[in-house]
């Protein structure tokens, strides 16, 4: 047995985390600022962290990720980055040139109290950034909130250095599209684009860690959120933002900054809230729903009502990020399926409200924690087991051991590929949810029949 | 621009001019980071291996490599030991990019012994514990550890921000391990210390030597020709094939630092008659440490290249200097290059003559070179992440290496003879005698010395640096890690992990090598590299002409 330690019997624990289902901010503000055109993602603290989260991101997406550190050294953390990172912009921009650098920090330089636009104006003075150039920063401390929060920092981030108004309000809708994968988001635009409307969608990591192989390796490749595009976000005529942990802090940011209306809804996975998202951007931007989108949506409902019977009242557990778990819950519930375990690493009280409404009525017991790991995860497993569980990568040790079926999704897949190419959001990533779902089913239940009733047609 | 210079360098020479390479590589540069850079990328000369700066601080914003003193400490030294509680103690982020993130493979006796390998433990600091300290949270979390797991050890890692609040881990350590009755013990391996993982090897070597060798007198396995297997960390099963081997040969392994390794292994390591050393950066410490407290001498051996292994081989039946152990020797390494030296010739013919770059950690970068040297390829450029001088040019320098002011807080522990278990292993006489005969103590030479004339050898490569040399030479493999990957193969070139092997391994030892062989062959000779093109893409005129006829 792989987790041969983890014991059925749940003790209180107030002190000790065993297996996160979490990480820390930086990284989420690292894979932000790659959704950024021609930004290097800066970490302004001791070099393993940056190491670790460029490592952990090209893990999950085979893919070059590229950010520079301060490489803090004993000396600086006693007595500030402030000369590392000057010394740090002079360098970055004359050997990678990039257009933005996009810092964040750690619970080093959090702790020691830098103040980065102190440095960065020093630098300026000092003429380390060049023309033209831009550098920009959100703080992150790791200690606070989880990898989403770094992430919501960063995209906040965005709206603060760029977004500004010229007083003329433009047919644009701003899209901050959460904390959700690069196939995601080129979802997202196909949708809008098929209502017809102009949109600035940020960040936006598609074809940024998705890209193609050419025989050439572009440091900036051409994917990412243009600065002139994140300016105009100010003129916007509304902002849609997904998924309240990740992308609410810049909605309401650039609501307050440049008074731009914003809708805030759930992240477009399932049926009910790829509904309100259709609906929502339809209302904001005064556009008619295309038939390409009815047929689409026709086709989830027509798979749901096929295949019902092999979701009808099944088990689930979940482990995942906030945004993903709330929308994911509702789909499954909307099939008639029970999530019954869910636990994100990311703290936050709201969680725990939403879910236990979207899960009032199934008729069983439902264990929900935020702020919990997955020890506590598999202990609730051990306790009362599922079908079906859904989840990163480290589920499949669990998987392994109570032998459940396991779809990879959220961060991070360390050891499949797919979800940097195929959407989750909106009806077509529902129905590739569905296809992972009942093939995740219907294989146990081959695995499984006997001989007499295994069955040729499912 | 670029272009242009390598084109012409090579053609003047009729190969490319390694001193035009370096300076191309630094004119990118600002002046002052050029002067530094200047300093780590070195155009190795035979005979007389020239200085080389390394283990300095890396430069801000240039895009190194590197990770951190923790990594070293926790994620290599003391991570793959299989029956410690880890406790890590910090914000979430450092346990979870070290849970399961290396390759340390661990196979316990049976189902019922301890094995925590895929297990992440962290106290999760908040901000509450950074503005009223983490030692009541550390206390609690052990006392956790404890009554769920009943470990034999808990260890815990400082992260970077426990030295700058001040959190006496050791004093928490102190106390739990007199209340809980088991051992623990504490690393302040804080990520700011010195400049490299390389800090966090040296703190893991003093914390392990200081709380655990020694500790149980009792050698429980009977068996000759005791040896301790240091810095071998049992990479994709890497320590399974030398043990395999050495059993084979007679020889009986002790313990492993730290591969598969547990708390007892270290407890009466001090116990062996031998310590060989795999890889001399993570642990000459503990091995210099044993010899001074237990009269334990060590030797430099190589388990990476069928030769290589067999070179070490017979270097230990030659310390042994035992008849039947060099008989028995001759035999095993006769029977493992049967298939060796068939797979060998069979790849020869499609690999001979191709060039390998290798930029990795602080060992392998050398090692390597010996299997592409048994492949007949030729490596054109190494170096390390954070090696020390003396892994460059040999322990020859080590009088001559100064501590700089980012290193100089790393503890050196003051150690001497054991009253009563310090027993030299062999006497001066023997050792002279040994040393008559070719073989020596303490005796690594380093990379340098082993690679051509002309090859550049550059410490802690930068990104930019990695772009430049595949461009000019486009090498048919390059050997590094998962950061460098996927950006070397967008360029066409085969990129090879030798720190997780693309999981694959073992490549120790002789099923190693026959494995490695296979792989690379795989590798350089993938048709993928072929159709990088589309066909409208290499011809689009012609297509065109089609469309207008």
């Amino acid at each position: 047995m792989l987790l041969r330690h983890t014991p059925k019997e749940i003790t209180e624990r107030s002190a000790l985390t065993i297996n996160p289902a979490k990480t820390c901010q930086p990284i989420g503000a690292m894979y932000a600022a790659l959704g950024i055109n021609r930004c290097l993602p800066h970490s302004h603290g001791s070099q393993g962290c940056c190491a670790y989260h460029r490592s952990a991101l090209t893990r999950h997406y085979k893919e070059p990720v590229m950010a520079s550190t301060s490489s803090f050294t004993e000396g600086a953390s006693v007595f500030g980055g402030q000369a590392n990172l000057i010394q740090a912009i002079d360098t970055i921009f004359t050997v990678y040139d990039p257009d933005v650098i996009a810092v964040h920090t750690t619970c080093l330089s959090e702790t020691i109290g830098d103040d980065i636009p102190q440095i960065a104006r020093k630098a300026e003075a000092e003429g380390k950034i060049p023309k033209g150039k831009f550098v920009i920063h959100a703080n992150t401390p790791s200690y606070v909130g989880s990898h989403v929060t770094g992430f919501a920092n960063m995209t906040k981030a965005m709206v603060n250095y760029f977004s500004a108004s010229n007083g003329k309000r433009s047919e644009q809708i701003n899209i901050i599209p959460g904390y959700v994968e690069p196939a995601d988001m080129e979802e997202i635009r196909r949708i809008a684009g098929q209502l017809g409307i102009r949109t600035v969608i940020f960040p936006d990591t598609s074809n940024v860690l998705n890209r193609p192989q050419t025989g050439k390796f572009e440091m900036y490749p051409k994917g990412g959120v243009t600065v002139r595009a994140l300016v105009s976000t100010g003129d916007s005529k509304a902002t849609v933002a997904l998924g309240s942990t990740a992308s609410w802090p810049a909605a309401r940011a650039l609501d307050v900054k440049c008074n731009v209306h914003c809708e805030l809804l759930e992240l477009p996975i399932g049926l009910t809230a790829t509904d309100s998202f259709i609906d929502t951007l339809r209302t904001v931007a005064g556009v008619s729903v295309p038939d390409s989108i009815n047929i689409e949506r026709g086709r989830l409902l027509d798979i749901i009502t096929d295949m019902h019977q092999y979701f009808y009242h099944k088990k689930v557990g979940l482990v995942g990020d906030p945004d993903q778990l709330v929308s994911l819950t509702e789909f499954l519930v909307s099939i008639d399926m029970w999530p019954i375990h869910i636990v994100t690493g990311s703290p936050g009280k709201a969680f725990d409200t939403k879910i236990r409404e979207i899960t009032r009525e199934i008729p069983h017991p439902v264990n929900i924690k935020a702020g919990g790991d997955m020890f506590l995860f598999h202990q609730w497993i051990k306790n009362d087991p599922v079908d079906l569980m859904m989840g990163n990568t480290y589920l499949k040790y669990i998987a392994r051991d109570e032998d459940i079926p396991f779809i990879r999704c959220g961060f991070p897949i360390l050891d499949r590929i797919g979800h940097s190419y195929f959407p989750t959001v909106g009806y077509m990533g529902g129905i590739r949810l569905l296809e992972k779902i009942l093939d995740a089913l219907l294989d146990r239940k081959d695995r499984d029949s006997p001989e007499e009733s295994f069955e040729l047609v499912m | 621009m670029a272009a242009m210079i390598d084109r012409r360098a090579a053609l003047e020479d009729g190969a490319i001019d390694p001193n035009v390479v370096k300076k191309q590589l630094i004119a990118a540069y600002p002046t002052k980071v050029a002067r530094k850079r200047a300093k780590q990328i070195v155009i190795n000369k035979e005979g007389e291996v020239p200085e080389i700066a390394a283990n300095t601080r890396a430069i801000p914003g240039i895009i190194t490599q590197r990770g951190c003193a923790y990594a070293g400490c926790k994620g290599v030294v003391l991570g793959p030991t299989r029956d410690f509680v880890n406790l890590t103690h910090g914000p979430i982020g450092c346990g979870f990019y070290s849970w399961l993130t290396r390759r340390n493979q661990t196979r316990p006796p049976t189902a019922e012994d301890p094995n925590f390998m895929t297990y992440c433990f962290s106290t999760d600091l908040q901000d509450e514990n950074i503005v009223f300290g983490g030692e009541k949270k550390l206390r609690a979390a052990i006392q956790e550890a404890y009554d769920i797991f009943k470990p034999k050890a808990i260890s815990v890692f400082s992260t970077c921000p426990v030295g700058l609040i001040g959190d006496d881990v050791h004093n928490v350590a102190k106390e739990m391990k007199e209340k809980l009755g088991i051992n623990v013990f504490a690393f302040s391996c804080e990520g700011y210390k010195g400049v490299s993982q390389s800090a966090g090897h040296h703190i893991a070597n003093n914390g392990i030597f200081k709380h655990v060798v020694g500790l149980d007198d009792t050698a429980p396995k009977e068996g000759k020709f005791r040896v301790n297997m240091l810095g071998e960390y049992n990479i994709g099963g890497d320590a399974f094939e030398i043990d395999r081997v050495l059993e084979k040969c007679g020889i009986t392994p002790v313990a492993t630092f730290s591969g598969n390794s547990t708390y007892d292994q270290f407890a009466r390591a001090h116990t062996a008659d031998l310590n060989a050393i795999m890889c001399h950066r993570s642990i000459n410490y503990v091995a210099e440490m044993m010899e001074k407290k237990f009269g334990i001498p060590w030797i430099k051996i190589n388990f990476i290249g069928a030769k290589s292994a067999a070179k070490s081989l017979r270097k230990i039946a030659k310390y042994f200097d035992d008849q039947e152990l060099t008989d028995r020797v001759e035999e095993v390494i006769a029977e493992e290059m049967v298939e060796v030296e068939k797979v060998q010739a069979e790849i020869r013919k499609r690999c001979e003559g191709k060039l390998a770059m290798l930029f990795v950690g602080g060992s392998r970068a050398h090692h390597y070179q010996d299997l592409f040297a048994e492949m007949g390829m030729k490596t054109i450029s190494a170096g390390y992440e954070f090696a020390h001088r003396d892994d460059y040019e040999g322990r020859k320098v080590l009088p001559g290496i100064k501590i700089d002011a980012d290193s100089r807080n790393i503890e050196e522990l003051e150690v001497h003879p054991d009253p009563d278990r310090y027993r030299p292993r062999k006497s001066a006489e023997q050792i002279e005698e040994l040393a008559a005969k070719g073989f020596f103590f303490k005796d690594y030479e380093g990379m340098m010395a082993q690679m051509a004339e002309g090859t550049l050898v550059i410490d802690d490569i930068s990104q930019y640096e990695t772009e430049r040399m595949i461009e000019i030479y486009k090498p048919a493999i390059f050997c590094a890690g998962i950061k460098e990957k996927y950006a070397i193969q967008k360029k066409g070139i085969p990129m090879k992990q030798l720190h997780s092997y693309d999981t694959g391994g073992p490549y120790a030892g002789f099923k190693g090598a026959v494995n490695f062989y296979e792989e690379i062959d795989r590798m350089v000779n993938s048709k993928v590299w072929s159709y990088l093109k589309a066909p409208w893409q290499t011809n689009p005129e012609l297509a065109a002409t089609y469309a207008c006829q």
